[in-house]
């Protein structure tokens, strides 16, 4: 693959991804996927939530939840169909898909969130 | 012949589409709470389903996968140096594992029922 310019802040994006994902996902994951949902933990009230979600705090935390994680798969999964499968000729295609993936759902994210609450 | 470490390899890759799905849940819940009580009420319906919760418990494994290959890599990532002796490994990798508990139980402690 040719060394662009970008490739530098694609892999920063990609590594702070990695550490947002490590340590902030499997505690939503655990209490919203599985803990609330089966009963092991009582969920909190949606007006709790709901007032979470006003505090421009929470919308930027959530943002970042949501943004860098989404620009960790983007690389690691650009590598993986690129590397572990071999599909090198498609190159171009999955990078357009991986990254315009990960753009599409940052933008989303600041949307959801700019007009929450 | 099986080869683990190659295995390992790919199953580490993959943990980022789980990563990926817990932006898409994340997503659909901002969405919800924005919509209003009922239609956050129906999105718990939703995460109740069985398939969800499964989706759910193979995701949550794949992201302990990503948490703990990333903080055993971390160490040769980042090389710190206290008093002109670089700090072994394990310090490095257990001090990344604290902060992780630290974090996961103030997280679980701030959204608990209220």
């Amino acid at each position: 693959m040719s060394k662009r310019p970008i490739e530098p802040f694609l892999w920063t994006l990609f590594s702070a991804g990695g550490v947002v994902a490590a340590v902030l996902i499997p505690a939503h994951l655990f209490l919203f996927g599985l803990a609330f949902p089966l009963g092991w933990l009582r969920p909190p009230t949606y007006e709790f939530l709901h007032g979470l979600l006003r505090s421009p705090l929470v919308r930027l935390y959530l943002f970042v939840l949501c943004a860098l994680p989404l620009f960790h798969w983007a690389h690691r999964f650009r590598y993986t169909l690129y590397d572990g499968f071999q599909i090198k000729h498609l190159n171009k295609v999955i990078e357009a898909l991986c990254y315009g993936g990960a753009v599409l759902g940052t933008a989303l994210a600041g949307y959801l969130l700019m007009y929450a609450g | 012949m099986f080869k683990w470490a190659h295995t390992k390899f790919i199953l580490r890759e993959l943990s980022s589409v789980f990563v990926a799905w817990f932006v898409v849940i994340t997503l659909l819940q901002i969405r919800a709470l924005s919509e209003g009580n009922e239609a956050y009420a129906q999105f718990q319906q939703w995460l109740a389903k069985p398939a969800v919760v499964a989706a759910n418990l193979i995701s949550f494994c794949f992201v302990l996968l990503h948490t703990i290959t990333w903080f055993n890599l971390a160490p040769r990532a980042m090389v710190v140096h206290v008093r002109g002796k670089r700090l072994p490994d394990a310090v490095i990798a257990a001090s990344n594992y604290l902060g992780w508990l630290v974090i996961s139980i103030g997280l679980i402690w701030f959204l608990r029922e209220r």
